[in-house]
């Protein structure tokens, strides 16, 4: 039985696409963005057990090499993730196709579609394939989020049944992409370019970063340029709200300024990206 | 201090406030009409409540006039010719409404607003046709004072409705209460979605389930007041409502209090409805001279009795011992069931009941789940509703209310409070309410948590208002204080809001 690791299902989503949807976070990344502000969905569990002894309602447990998380006696602390040296959750629900379908199948009455995200959805590609073929039955839209790590082209599949991919371009300039999230941009710009292409991009999305000039407008311009009026051009501000502390002081304390975000926006616009806006 | 000189000397009030204040006062020195001692004890238990309709009904309590008679026929009583445009559909229509009685002593009914309209907005151009429902409007908002004051639009699409919506919008009214009736294949996404934008801005429209109160009144039926349905050309006599955690309080278990304790009470408020009704026809002058009856645009056959409940949840928790409200009704599969149980037990002895009068529903009663009042606190949440504080996600909320609200033809309503990125994706809420219409859900009602208007309960107020109560003024609408009152004791506004959350990537 195929399984997939889920850090948590939102029924009822207006801010992962379009309409209302529900929205399944995966655990796992391949990224380390430094601004990641759920970082403790970055890595799987390695089973080193340091969570357990600190869990107040005694929710944890070892076995089957994972911390295993009771979700009726969990009481939402956060003490777990806080203690997890390894930037995971043993809040993960390790979940079949069926399972996770019979989640939305409860919501199917109320909603647009559904959104895959994460970490990066992308990691579980098969099982996104059977998933979206069973939600494609019920007559609901399925969209990916991604950071773009996944290589679109080379293995289609999953295309052929999502009806669309949001995407991150984090940066475009090499070293800056590195530094910000651990990985070179040659995969996101090129799934960028492959997703315009087969008409399935969603929406692209950037985050502009307070006193980041020369960054921000490379990413921008870039991506603008290519974007065109195709999709939604989401202007994202920084904010500091669950970043890891060692990286909000090097990128910042306090979230990236409307204005200064606008700027962004209106830069997009001016360079064709007609539907870029700020969120 | 005398009850007259409390009300007389308080700076809250203003003049119209105090007369209606001097009025019920002056009401409860007559006990002409009496009921048994059980009634009276149950009601010192606070197990019954008549929501202070006042010893002495001399008119019935909410009233729906048949609007399209008024423009049809005139009225003779007030001197009106049928209107022949726009100006003279909405002078006619102001004038009577200041002859429309009720419990508030404000009409609870408006009209179907836009179909009333819609000929002689047509004749006009749009802007003119504005201006002038902006002054009707800001009449009926300064002229009737009161929160319960209530409008519909719907199902269809209409030049007056977009009009209404774009004002509302713009005028940032509390009154009047506003509906949308929704028929899936009769209201267009497009005008459903600019209801779901106006109602993010101002608390109103509410969205009512047409076909579900059409397949019980028919199609001319009213949402008036809080969220009544009612009959167009008739109305509701009274409402009373059982307190349910109370009625549960002598109960040694689930069992008992569906076979003794609650048919006890049933009946009791049987008794204290079926002699209030006799009283208001036989007795009160009102089916026998008043206008609105001689004229016929009301017909006392088309009147019933509204059978409210409230606290469910407390009940049910009560009952089964369950002492956090967190893991109770709502939350809880077999608090579920019980209310399930304890609906079915009222709605099947309420339903064999024979009503004196009632002659368009079979001399029947319908079940109403009310919506509270200030003095309730948090004993007793509105009808059958989660208590504000523990509700579950909204999906859970909507599930558990689509099994209650076809039990209320005269009314039951939930409320959902939303965060500020629904005003970019009013899309996103248009489908949770056509799905839960869909499956069972009665009646949505919305607003935005920082907005200015609000929906408390069930009607209306502007936080602003409220600040002036605090500060020792006077507020134009009466029904501010129920809104402080609710505020203060049930914490009414805070309930839980329906927000995005964190997703992994900025």
């Amino acid at each position: 039985m195929k399984t997939a690791p889920v850090n948590k299902i939102i029924p009822f989503s207006n801010v992962d696409g379009p309409g209302n949807r529900t929205s399944i976070f995966f655990q796992g990344c391949p990224f380390n963005c430094l601004f990641c502000h759920n970082p403790e969905t970055i890595n799987l569990c390695v089973g080193c057990g340091d969570c357990v002894a600190g869990c107040p309602a005694g929710a944890l447990s070892l076995g089957e090499g994972r911390a295993l998380w009771d979700s009726k006696a969990c009481v939402q602390c956060d003490a777990c993730i806080r203690t997890c040296p390894h930037g995971a959750s043993p809040k993960v629900r390790w979940m079949t196709v069926e399972e996770v379908l019979r989640e939305v199948k409860r919501s199917a009455p109320y909603i647009d579609g559904v959104t895959t995200s994460g970490g990066e959805c992308t990691l579980q590609n098969e099982f996104l394939i059977e998933l979206f073929g069973e939600v494609k039955k019920l007559g609901k839209t399925c969209l990916i989020d991604s950071n773009g790590s996944f290589d679109f082209e080379k293995d289609p599949r999953v295309l052929a049944v999502c009806d669309g991919v949001m995407l991150d371009v984090k940066a475009v300039e090499p070293a800056w992409c590195r530094r910000l999230t651990g990985r070179g941009p040659e995969m996101p710009l090129k799934n960028l370019d492959y997703l315009l292409r087969a008409g399935k991009l969603q929406e692209a999305r950037t985050v502009i970063f307070p006193g980041r000039d020369a960054e921000n407008e490379e990413t921008v311009r870039y991506t603008a340029r290519r974007v065109g009026g195709a999709c939604d051009y989401k202007i994202i501000r920084y904010r500091p709200y669950g970043v890891r502390e060692a990286y909000r002081g090097m990128l910042g304390e306090y979230e990236t300024e409307a204005d200064y975000a606008e700027k962004y926006a209106l830069m997009a616009r001016e360079l064709g990206a007609s539907r870029a806006y700020v969120v | 201090m005398s009850d007259a000189l409390n009300i007389i000397k308080d700076p809250t009030l203003t003049y119209r406030q105090e007369l209606v204040g001097l009025a019920r006062l002056g009401e409860s020195t007559d006990h002409t009409l009496r009921y048994s001692d059980a009634y009276y004890a149950a009601k010192a238990k606070g197990a019954l409540c008549d929501l202070n309709e006042g010893p002495m009904p001399f008119r019935p309590r909410y009233i729906c006039p048949d609007y399209e008679l008024l423009f049809k026929k005139g009225c003779d009583f007030l001197q009106l010719d049928p209107p022949a445009d726009l100006l003279e559909a909405v002078n006619a229509l102001e004038i009577f409404y200041c002859h429309v009685p009720s419990i508030t002593t404000y009409p609870v009914y408006l009209g179907d607003l836009d179909k009333l309209l819609e000929p002689f907005v047509l004749k006009e151009d749009r802007a003119f046709a504005k201006k002038v429902l902006r002054l009707f409007l800001r009449n009926i908002d300064r002229v009737q004072t009161d929160s319960f004051v209530h409008a519909d639009i719907g199902p269809e699409d209409s030049v007056t409705g977009r009009l209404l919506l774009e004002l509302t919008e713009e005028m940032q009214l509390a009154v009047p209460n506003l509906t949308l009736r929704y028929d899936p294949e009769r209201t267009s996404d497009d005008f459903a979605l600019a209801c779901v934008k106006c109602m993010l801005r101002t608390a109103k429209p509410s969205f009512a389930n047409h076909r579900m109160f059409v397949s019980e009144w028919g199609e001319k039926y009213a949402i008036a007041s809080c969220y009544n349905g009612l009959s167009i050309g008739g109305g509701g006599f009274t409402l009373p409502r059982l307190r349910l955690y109370e009625c549960a309080l002598d109960a040694r278990s689930p069992e008992d209090f569906i076979e003794n304790e609650l048919p006890k009470y049933i009946d009791l408020q049987l008794e204290y409805m079926d002699k209030r009704v006799k009283f208001i026809v036989e007795e009160s002058s009102f089916f026998k001279t008043n206008f609105l009856v001689i004229e016929g645009f009301v017909k006392q056959e088309n009147f019933t009795g509204m059978f409210g409940v409230v606290g469910l949840a407390e009940c049910c928790n009560r009952l089964l011992g369950i002492e956090d409200k967190k893991k109770g009704f709502g939350m809880n599969p077999e608090a579920t069931a019980l209310g399930l149980r304890i609906m079915d037990a009222i709605d099947r002895r309420v339903g064999g009941h024979v009503a004196p009068y009632c002659d368009a529903y079979g001399h029947r009663y319908r079940l109403h789940a009310q919506v509270g009042i200030d003095s309730d606190g948090m004993d007793d949440s509105p009808g059958t509703r989660i208590p504000i504080g523990v509700e579950p996600t909204m999906l859970e909320q909507l599930e558990v209310n689509e099994r209650f609200h076809p039990y209320f033809p005269t009314g039951t309503g939930d409320i959902f409070k939303f965060e500020e990125t629904y005003l970019r994706t009013p899309e996103a809420i248009l489908p949770i309410i056509k799905g839960s219409l869909a499956r069972g859900l009665r009646y949505f009602s919305g607003y935005l948590e920082n907005n200015d208007v609000v929906r408390v309960t069930g009607y209306l107020v502007k936080k602003s208002e409220i600040e002036k109560l605090r500060q020792n003024k006077q507020s134009l609408n009466q029904v501010t204080v129920y809104g402080k009152g609710a505020q203060d004791g049930g914490h009414a506004l805070d309930r839980r809001i329906q927000h995005h959350e964190d997703c992994a990537c900025q």
